[in-house]
């Protein structure tokens, strides 16, 4: 995965509390998901694809219930500049959303994220995927 | 306000004239869509900047529960 800096103008980020929580957010977790619903409970279908994927691969993930917090809602489509939501954030870098990551699944380019940023997944489950969706 | 696929490729097509646009109703209800943008100008980014700048095209059309567009499956592609 190259590049994928939020792009965040200085006023963009001037005393917004939500913009700081991300950021620790993702500075504190190696990989976070901004999702609505949470990662037992998803309460939509795009956010439960992203977190079932997770969830099947073992990843230990932070889920970010932006339902729970209108202002980490908006907030997220800001500093990532992407307006929607599911979000991936890995080692504090955005990802992607739902169809990014469902192509990166299924071509193992998510396989090879986790293992540059060190991050522990069952590659037997990441394969069964592939299988399923050959 | 639902969106006609010939209004999302149009959004489209004003900031990428050249590209080959492909837009899918994918329940069949005009309210879930899927495009694929496949165009030159993309070459050279990745993924997340690719469909940012789709997304971009789009206009707001996106934004939230107000917005005329409400699920949009995005993949973009440069030309074999």
């Amino acid at each position: 995965m190259s590049e994928a800096t939020p792009e965040v103008t200085a006023d963009a980020t001037a005393d917004n509390p939500a913009l700081d929580r991300i950021r620790s957010l993702i500075g504190t977790n190696a990989v976070v998901l901004f999702m609505k619903g949470s990662k037992s409970m998803p309460k939509c279908g795009f956010s439960s694809r992203v977190a079932g994927v997770l969830n099947y691969m073992g990843v230990d993930f932070a889920d970010v219930d932006v339902l729970a917090d209108p202002s980490i809602r908006q907030g997220i489509k800001d500093f990532s500049d992407w307006p929607t939501i599911p979000q991936l954030y890995v080692k504090g870098e955005f990802v992607g959303g739902c169809d990014i990551i469902t192509e990166m699944t299924l071509s193992g380019e998510l396989d090879a994220l986790f293992e540059q940023a060190g991050v522990p997944y069952d590659k037997a489950a990441a394969d069964k995927i592939r299988e399923a969706n050959a | 306000m639902a969106m006609e696929a010939h209004d999302i490729e149009a959004l489209i097509r004003e900031s990428f004239p050249n590209a080959k646009i492909t837009i899918t109703d994918l329940a069949g209800d005009g309210n879930h869509w899927a495009a694929e943008v496949v165009d030159e100008s993309f070459r050279g980014m990745n993924r997340v900047q690719q469909q940012r700048a789709v997304y971009a095209s789009l206009k707001g059309k996106m934004d939230g529960p107000n917005g005329a567009l409400h699920a949009l499956a995005l993949t973009t592609k440069v030309p074999a």
